[in-house]
Formats: structure tokens, C-alpha cells, sequence
């Protein structure tokens, strides 16, 4: 570790980490409340004969929403628990996210959701040395049909 | 909307928003997101962050709200991507359902390319959103795909 460095050895070694499976369910009730939240009156996320009656054939979840999990938390959550752990001092703030949609998902789909870190890079930054976690995640649905990766990136300040 | 009408530079049609209290309660239940830095006056205060602020989460939601209302059922979107670079403060709410008065969000796009891929028809666009002043406060890109 070089001097004045926040990679710490403990760090170090969270890169790799795999967490999950978690299992999560998309209701159609929960997409509905997730458009309502976010003030999108889209019919294929809230009408549920509009949709079926649309390409979709159902519900469809807006972009970014995969249901809630029924068993297990959200894997990165357990990788954010593991990070705070191995350095206690770092805050951590969300510094956004990449999505890469490979199909719909929808009402009815029974997700299977498992996260890596990828890596954990040092930057100098307004606020000093930081911390960049580069945290993937994959969801794949029932069909054995990949839907969704996200590339989640935590800043640790 | 007729992709064949899409050139590069062409804007994606403004999608405006009013993060209020309301909402941000609503996220939170909607998404499992309780930090309390987003409703807790105290908590987000000890953060150093006057007042709990919207979620970066919520308006990356803006934003992909932004491009689906523009596709419609023509396109897919494909990739979405963004990053915070400044905190937003909601509206208190005055009734049960009327925030104050107060700033309001411009979520906004434009097409950086458009090229043929597979024989789908793809376009890139930058995305943000606007806080009352003109500042970005969160920006991103799209990538949607036309068949």
C-alpha cells in the first residue's frame, strides 16, 4: 500500500467479491407504485389491460426497477456492509450507475440478482483522496435469460 | 415519433419535474431507499447537507422516463447510464396534495450520433437534468435502438 493511501490491503481484497444470489419478484402492484412515485403515467407501467393488450403482453417495468427481493437482500448491499467493514472510516455516496437493458422485464418475471466488485481505483478529487468501487450486477430471470447488468459506482470519501 | 426524422443534434422534448416531499416519501416506499438523508431534517443536517436532499436514484428515474416518453413503443432502450454532480432540494408540501411554491427540474436530451448496427438504427443522446438555475445537476447518456 503506498503512504497516505486509503486502498488499504483490506480493501484490496474485497476486489472479486461475489455476493448473492438474491431472489427478487416483480409484481405488478409494485411496478405500478414505482411509475406513480416517479410521476410516469406510461400505461404499459400503469394499466395493466392497456398492457396486456400492448407487445408486451403484460406490465413492464420502467427502466432501472427490477421488482423486490423475496429472499436475500440486494447483493450490493452485503458488498457496501463488507466495504464499511474493512474500513470504517469511508463514507460513501452513490456517484451514479450504468444500465445495460438486454430485455423487458416485467410483471411476473422471477429475477436472480448476484453482484461482483470489479475493482476499487484512488483518485485525487475537490474532497482529497478517494475511493472509486466499481460494483456489477447481474439480473437473470427465470428463463435463464440474462435482462439487466448494472454497473454501480460508489464513491468513498 | 419517427426515428427517420432524428438527426444528430436533434432534442429529445423537455420532460419537467417537482421533486417535493411527497415524492421523495413515495420513492422511499416504492424502492426500499430509507436513508434517512432523504427525509431525517437532522440526520442530513449532521451530513452537512442543510436539508435532506432528492435522491440521485429518483432522478436518474427522470431521466429514464425522458427517453421512453420519447421512444414510445418504436424503440428500445438499450443502455442508460449517469452520474450526480450536485444536490437537489425538494418542495415542502403546503396541502395534502400542492408543494410551494419553488424550483422546478427540466429533465433534457439530445442526439450525439446515429449510425446502423445489425440493421437496427441506433442513437446515442446525452441526457441531464436542470435544477431551477440551469445547472446540470445530473447527467448521463442513453443508447436506444430502432428496428
Amino acid at each position: 500500500m503506498v503512504e497516505g493511501s486509503r486502498l488499504t490491503h483490506g480493501l484490496r481484497k474485497i476486489i472479486g467479491t461475489i455476493s448473492g444470489p438474491a431472489i427478487f419478484k416483480v409484481e405488478e402492484g409494485a411496478i405500478q407504485r414505482y411509475a406513480q412515485a416517479i410521476d410516469d403515467p406510461n400505461p404499459v407501467f400503469n394499466d395493466i389491460e392497456y398492457a396486456q393488450n400492448s407487445q408486451h403482453g403484460r406490465l413492464i417495468c420502467p427502466p432501472g426497477f427490477t421488482g423486490w427481493p423475496v429472499k436475500g437482500e440486494h447483493p450490493v448491499i452485503n458488498i457496501i456492509s463488507a466495504i464499511t467493514r474493512a474500513d470504517a472510516s469511508l463514507r460513501l455516496v452513490d456517484g451514479g450507475v450504468e444500465y445495460e437493458f438486454l430485455h423487458h422485464i416485467g410483471a411476473g418475471d422471477i429475477l436472480i440478482a448476484i453482484a461482483k466488485v470489479i475493482d476499487i481505483t484512488e483518485r485525487e478529487t475537490k474532497a482529497g483522496k478517494s475511493l472509486f468501487i466499481n460494483v456489477g450486477t447481474t439480473f437473470t430471470n427465470q428463463n435463464s435469460a440474462v435482462v439487466l447488468n448494472v454497473i454501480s459506482t460508489f464513491i468513498g470519501l | 415519433m419517427p426515428y427517420k426524422s432524428i438527426n444528430v443534434g436533434s432534442e429529445i422534448p423537455t420532460l419537467t419535474k417537482v421533486a417535493t416531499t411527497r415524492m421523495l416519501v413515495q420513492w422511499a416506499g416504492a424502492t426500499g431507499d430509507f436513508n434517512p438523508l432523504h427525509y431525517e431534517d437532522d440526520f442530513a443536517k449532521a451530513m452537512m447537507l442543510g436539508s435532506p436532499i432528492v435522491h440521485g436514484a429518483l432522478k436518474r428515474a427522470w431521466l429514464g422516463q425522458l427517453i421512453t416518453d420519447w421512444i414510445g413503443e418504436q424503440g428500445e432502450l438499450k443502455k442508460l447510464s449517469c452520474r450526480y454532480r450536485g444536490m437537489d432540494y425538494p418542495r415542502k408540501m403546503k396541502t395534502m396534495e400542492e408543494p410551494h411554491e419553488g424550483e422546478t427540474w427540466l429533465c433534457k436530451g439530445k442526439v450525439i450520433k446515429k449510425y446502423i448496427e445489425d440493421n437496427n438504427v441506433i442513437v446515442e443522446c446525452e441526457i441531464w437534468v436542470e435544477n431551477g438555475k440551469g445547472e446540470k445537476t445530473t447527467q448521463g447518456s442513453a443508447v436506444v435502438s430502432f428496428k
